[in-house]
């Protein structure tokens, strides 16, 4: 307990000085500074507290993914269960291959970059540099809004309208594929890139576009040439974001994947890593082989986030140093 | 500093405390809340004796029976609050084995036990049916297959519609995830299990029946409950026999199968266990047993 406190006592030190010398300056009363100072008090170790709580459940998750995922990959074997190309888990003679779960969400992902990433850039630098302020003013909440639609809305559009179009269109005997997964989760990706990239474009110093434009270039060669590249660790970043978002969508692509555990082609039913973990684990028995290896699939799904999280802090920590 | 330190400890005290509280209290509070409104339909079943039932009924086995038997046994553990039904989702061998070895109290299997099981002293108690609907999508102009042709269009060796007299048209399977029952109940009845192609794999009876209604080259399989009075898709008659109530009942329509209890043929059943049973396959039970999915035998 004591070690807590005395934690807890630097982050409010300053603010407790602060206000120790302004109190200083009014005429003296010492007795009713006394329960001010207790409250300052229990306030940081109330805000202290609070912080903890974050540390406490990254911790607990990290160590629980680490315990209950290590067994099964044990039994399997690393490389079977990495590399392994089957799935079967309900089978008569079990497989746990999760290379085709591994390969489908980096494909999908990638995929959704690939769409998403220029309409989303593009996006940004609409209501940034060339969008008139009424115009960027109905675009921006509108794509704000995009952000704050839940995943099952997506998943449950994509599978009534989405899926039976992609059928129609490529001449399918079914819409349920990769390629209809890559396009919702493009849409999704769409919020967290035009915002963070909006947000690097416009911290970019007035005076180098001023500059560009007085050297005779014009407006859309400056934005191309000067904003964007000025403003390219912001942009990194908000790529970054979006993988993270798409790596780790569930509900949405769970309803317009097919969910089959096949190697990932474009026109095919295909398995995410976060599907191939919702699927299943509602009716795998508790101490099966079946369930523990779900829980290794969560925890190699932990640590692509985990090492997405961690590309994404270098890029934010670079564009601020800037 | 000392004060803190008191208010932290007595606010975790506190906390701990109606933890404490909150898990007991709702154990005791479920009990009498739950009485009064079983006593009812606990009555007509006739059991005076159900008051003073006490005791564990612990059943072992099949996962497909999960629906029916936790909803049989949350409404026998409301009229009867001293009797608890545990149950253990393992499949069915594994059931029908810890009823011979007597490590529970009944064995549930979603298959009829073979001739090798009956030698060993094993006998079975229906308690309910599984009617598992062939659903196709609404413009599909087949309306009757054979169980082989079932099979055949499952495992991808029919792979046109034309094959079995539809349209020209690919064949799509859509079906349930690995573990599910009803997809146990199909690939066991149709002599599938592992080799069905599928290509979507859902996690619900809702999500199969829309993706079926959304794609014509679809057919799924779905419990029969489910099916009745959907739009946009048909469930088309095997061998002849359309699916119904009746029809599963009497056991033409052949896509279904029974849900057993399974125990020692000269073992004396716990009372617990024996109440359990004959509530299950009683008529106040069938309202149950059809809202989770099956066919009540009653």
């Amino acid at each position: 307990m004591d070690e807590i406190l005395h934690i807890a006592q630097p982050e409010e030190t300053p603010k407790a000085k602060e206000k120790g010398r302004e109190r200083d300056k009014t005429p003296k009363s010492a007795p009713e500074h006394a329960p001010l100072r207790a409250m300052e008090k229990i306030m940081g170790a109330i805000f202290f507290l609070c912080g903890i709580i974050a540390i406490v459940f990254v911790l607990f998750i990290s160590v629980y993914l680490i315990i209950s995922g290590l067994p099964a990959i044990r039994e399997i074997g690393l490389i079977d269960f990495l590399f392994g190309t089957k799935w079967a888990s309900t089978a008569a003679e079990p497989q746990f291959g999760i290379l085709p779960f591994i390969l489908t969400s980096v494909y999908g992902t990638a995929g959704a970059i690939v769409l998403g990433v220029p309409v989303g850039l593009m996006t940004a630098i609409f209501i940034s540099k060339v969008a008139p302020r009424k115009v960027a003013g109905i675009v921006r909440p509108a794509v704000d809004l995009l952000a704050g639609i839940p995943s099952v809305v997506y998943g449950l559009i994509g599978m009534i309208v989405l899926v039976p179009a992609v059928r129609t269109v490529f001449g399918l005997p079914d819409g349920a594929t990769l390629f209809a997964a890559i396009i919702v989760l493009a849409v999704m990706i769409l919020p967290s890139i035009v915002s963070v990239s909006e947000t690097a474009l416009n911290a970019v110093p007035k005076e180098y576009e001023e500059a560009s434009l007085a050297l005779g270039a014009t407006h859309i060669e400056t934005v191309f040439r000067v904003s964007v590249p000025a403003a390219s660790s912001g942009i990194a970043a908000s790529i970054v974001l979006g993988i993270g978002r798409a790596i780790g969508e569930a509900m949405a692509i769970m309803m317009v994947a097919g969910n089959v555990a096949n190697m990932p082609s474009l026109f095919r039913s295909v398995r995410f890593l976060t599907t191939a973990v919702a699927s299943e684990m509602s009716y795998a028995a508790v101490g099966s082989l079946q369930r523990n290896a779900l829980f290794s699939i969560a925890l190699v799904l932990f640590l692509f986030i985990m090492l997405i999280n961690v590309v994404l802090n270098s890029l934010l920590k670079k564009s601020r140093d800037k | 500093m000392k004060k803190t330190l008191a208010m932290l400890l007595s606010l975790t005290l506190c906390v701990g405390l109606f933890a404490g509280c909150s898990s007991s209290g709702s154990e005791e509070s479920a009990a009498p809340s739950g009485s009064p409104s079983t006593e009812t339909s606990a009555e007509p079943a006739g059991n005076e004796e159900t008051s003073t039932l006490s005791g564990t009924v612990n059943l072992n086995g099949s996962t497909s029976v999960e629906n029916v038997i936790l909803t049989l046994g949350e409404a026998f553990m409301e009229a009867n609050p001293d009797v608890t039904v545990n149950y253990d989702p393992t499949g069915s061998g594994t059931g029908i084995n810890a009823a011979l070895e007597g490590t529970c109290d009944l064995g549930l299997a979603s298959r009829d036990l073979d001739e090798e099981e009956t030698a060993q002293g094993l006998t079975s108690t229906v308690f309910a049916l599984d009617g598992i609907a062939i659903i196709v999508n609404s413009e599909n102009s087949v309306s009757d297959l054979t169980i082989e042709q079932i099979a055949g269009l499952a495992t991808g060796e029919i792979t046109n519609w034309s094959e079995v007299g539809g349209i020209d048209a690919p064949v799509v399977l859509i079906g349930r995830e690995a573990g599910s029952g009803t997809r146990d109940g199909f690939e066991s009845i149709t002599g599938t299990e592992d080799t069905c192609v599928y290509t979507q794999e859902l996690t619900s009876t809702g999500a199969v029946i829309q993706a079926v209604a959304g794609n014509p080259n679809a057919f799924g399989y779905a419990s029969l409950s489910a099916v009745e009075g959907q739009d946009g898709v048909k469930a088309i008659s095997v061998n002849g026999v359309a699916p119904s109530e009746e029809t599963v009942l009497d056991g033409s329509y052949q896509v279904q199968r029974n849900f057993n209890f399974v125990y020692m043929a000269d073992a004396e059943l716990s009372d617990a266990a024996q109440a359990f049973m004959e509530y299950a396959v009683s008529a106040d039970a069938a309202d149950l047993v059809a809202g989770a999915g099956a066919v009540p035998v009653a």
